[in-house]
């Protein structure tokens, strides 16, 4: 390798990629060579940084400058002013990060303070294609410490006592499923991770991928080793095309360097990785499910016991763990259980990742000790709601989890403090929900993903959530009446005792919490139909206060269904019966003197 | 197929290139690139403090560039900074200068008195 003064870090995570982050790497890389800085400067296309709302982020070492929303058409005055002649350019840093006479250091901005990157350690640190680079960040060292100094149990021992629970959704402590895997008795055992990453909103896995696959190839095999396991699969999602890529580009590349494959190290054990792909169907992330279309069937859970740990891929003991969780593995074999454990609550150590979407100032992917609370996350972090409005509840868990509304923004969050509030981790989805939000339509946009999603092989969820849908519907349309709350209730409880999978299990979870927390908004709708969040079309009415009105007849000129009338000069009224309520009146009156309630 | 040497010295080699995206706590060269060092020379001057640097396999060192430092005559000027201690000045430096200063400055902690800016303006 030489030696280069400076390294320019572009982020081609999949936010920064769709918003042109190549071009940017090429235009550098085009203006480096025009200015002869080629022998000096290095580009290095990295993973997520996280704060995707800010993209496409282009770091330049050793100074650390953090270029935010850059243009491909920036690239020549950054190489111009930058690079040659050492000149930051102010104008195009995120604007945090400068103080009147210095820049901040990207760790002493909110948005990065307050986390702790662990699982996210190397994203956007270094480069993903590059298993050199991952080797100099202690890549690798985990391993070689297994399979020379530890015994199988002794791995298994040092993830129980780290207390990392699953960071799938289920929170079901790591160490002991490892120890049932290896309980397991088989000829072949089967190591898999499940990067079926399918809640709305949640893309940590994906980041994960991209930004460090060895992280997660590394902890397979350790797995291996602990377990007893010779071949490992990585189910990832075809919608992750750069997940994909960078995963094989780093299978090919561990299994060159002999850290996969037979004989691993010259130490004698052999593993071995490939990827499957699956074709993005929510319920493929429940691990029977997810097993199930590995093996070339229809993608469809089955009744557990017997658990994938003893009859599982192929009826083979399989181990089975999301790429949170593996992402963890390394550090807490390199650092100890104790360092992972001194981290978090009593009961939820380590740290987690949160996917931040919603109303929400910094869209992105932030990683924090557990036990922060969400008004550190949704406020400090986050930068809090757009535009100066105010926090109503933010969703946590995706489809099965709930929401926790602002009255609880100050629990810390664990495992146990969400579950009690009526919400979950889950995969660490967090949907940011201001006041213009209606939470009934909350509560139908994730009922309606769970009935899309729902396999439809047991009846309470394919059928169950159906109605529930239905309801829901009906009491948007304003058409809701007395004692559909109640059948909501007793359906609800129903689909949780009778599902087959989790996805049924808690498919009723958002229904429940928004109306443990926001009843009266579901009882405005039906008792008054009315929609206080002014979301809900059906329910709503535009009107002309007559007393403002001054008959400028520009909202009537702009109507596209012609339902306003009135002369010149002369308060205008709407014909209720043929507005369609699409608010461009509204919008255009330059006297707002239309409402809607 | 590595063996765990092997992978102990890529990691060493590697992290020497790329240790300069974590904190740092070493020596700092820092050239005045606004246009009047460019014009009398601070690229070879900078290509030759790189060289020399790689050529040591030096590590806890970084090449920065800064802008104009206002004393345009002395160009080029290159500053270093050493954990703890006093900020020292280079100024008229060439290539060749360059590389005795990496050498017993950077390396040695010795000041190459003779090139600093309180001896070239007396």
């Amino acid at each position: 390798m030489e030696m280069y003064r400076s390294h320019i870090m572009i982020c081609r995570g999949t936010g920064c990629s769709s918003s042109n982050s190549e071009q940017i790497a090429k235009n550098f890389e085009e203006q480096i060579k025009i200015h002869g800085l080629d022998k000096e400067i290095i580009v290095e296309r990295t993973g997520c940084f996280g704060l995707c709302a800010l993209g496409p982020i282009v770091i330049i070492y050793p100074e650390a400058a953090f270029y935010s929303q850059v243009k491909p058409e920036d690239v020549e005055e950054i190489v111009k002013e930058h690079l040659v002649k050492g000149r930051v350019v102010k104008r195009l840093l995120y604007a945090e990060t400068v103080v009147e006479d210095r820049i901040k250091s990207i760790n002493e901005v909110n948005f990065y303070k307050k986390q702790k990157r662990i699982a996210l350690r190397n994203c956007g640190v270094i480069n993903p294609e590059d298993i050199d680079e991952y080797i100099a960040f202690d890549g690798y060292k985990a391993l070689t410490k297994c399979l020379t100094e530890l015994k199988p149990e002794e791995v298994i021992d040092i993830i129980k006592k780290s207390g990392l629970q699953g960071r799938g959704g289920a929170g079901f402590p790591t160490g002991v499923k490892w120890g049932f895997a290896a309980a397991a008795k088989g000829d072949v055992k089967y190591v898999l991770c499940n990067a079926d990453e399918g809640d709305p909103g949640a893309f940590m896995d994906r980041s994960v991928l991209e930004g460090d696959p060895h992280a997660v190839l590394e902890a397979m095999t350790i797995a291996g080793y602990a377990v007893g396991g010779t071949q490992g699969y990585v189910y990832v999602r075809a919608e992750y095309p750069i997940a994909v890529k960078r995963l094989g580009i780093a299978i090919n590349q561990a299994k060159e360097y002999g850290l996969l494959g037979k004989n691993i190290l010259g130490t004698g054990f052999d593993f071995d990785i490939e990827i499957r792909l699956g074709a993005g169907a929510f319920v493929c992330g429940e691990e029977t499910a997810l097993i199930a279309s590995m093996e070339g069937e229809r993608g469809m859970p089955r009744p557990r016991p017997p658990f994938p740990a003893n009859k599982g891929l192929f009826g083979k003991p399989t181990l089975l763990n999301n790429v949170e969780t593996y992402a963890n593995i390394c550090n807490i074999i390199n650092k100890g259980p104790e360092w992972f454990s001194s981290m978090g609550t009593e009961k939820s150590k380590g740290t987690k990742i949160f996917a931040l979407g919603g109303k929400i100032n910094n869209t992105g992917l932030v990683e924090i000790e557990m036990g922060t609370t969400m008004r550190e996350i949704v406020e400090e972090i986050g930068g809090g709601c757009p535009n100066g409005k105010k926090f109503k509840a933010a969703q946590t868990g995706g489809p099965s989890g709930g929401c926790v509304p602002a009255e609880h923004f100050d629990v810390p969050i664990d495992y146990e403090n969400l579950k009690a509030i009526g919400s979950m981790m889950g995969s660490g989805g967090l949907i940011v929900i201001d006041e213009d939000n209606c939470m009934v339509d909350i509560a139908r946009f994730f009922l309606d993903f769970t009935v899309d999603e729902s396999c439809g092989k047991c009846t309470p969820c394919r059928e169950g959530t159906k109605r529930m849908y239905e309801i829901l519907e009906k009491i948007i349309d304003g058409k809701g009446e007395e004692g559909d709350i109640e059948r909501l209730e007793s359906l609800a409880k129903n689909i949780q005792a009778s599902s087959l999978c989790a996805l049924g299990q808690t498919a009723p979870n958002p229904v429940l919490s928004t109306l443990r927390y926001f009843r009266d908004e579901y009882e405005a709708h039906i008792k008054e139909k009315r929609c206080p969040a002014g979301v809900c079309q059906a329910l709503l009415q535009y009107k002309i206060n007559p007393d403002i009105c001054t008959g400028c007849t520009i909202c009537a000129r702009n109507c596209p269904v012609d339902a306003i009338s009135g002369k010149r000069k002369e308060p205008h009224v709407i014909d209720q019966s043929k507005c369609t309520k699409c608010g461009i009146c509204m919008e255009k009156c330059p006297f707002k003197a239309i409402a809607r309630g | 197929m590595k063996t765990i040497q092997e992978l102990e010295e890529i990691r060493k080699r590697t992290l020497e290139t790329i240790n300069l995206r974590k904190d740092q706590t070493g020596t700092r060269v820092v050239i005045g690139m606004a246009t009047c060092g460019i014009a009398a020379g601070a690229r070879p001057v900078l290509l030759a403090i790189m060289d020399e640097i790689k050529k040591h396999n030096l590590s806890d060192v970084i090449v920065a560039q800064t802008g104009c430092i206002g004393l345009c005559v002395y160009e080029p000027i290159v500053e270093v900074y050493k954990p703890g201690q006093e900020k020292v000045t280079y100024v008229k430096v060439n290539p060749s200068k360059a590389i005795r200063i990496v050498n017993e400055h950077i390396m040695k902690d010795k000041v190459v008195q003779e090139y600093t800016i309180g001896t070239e303006t007396k």
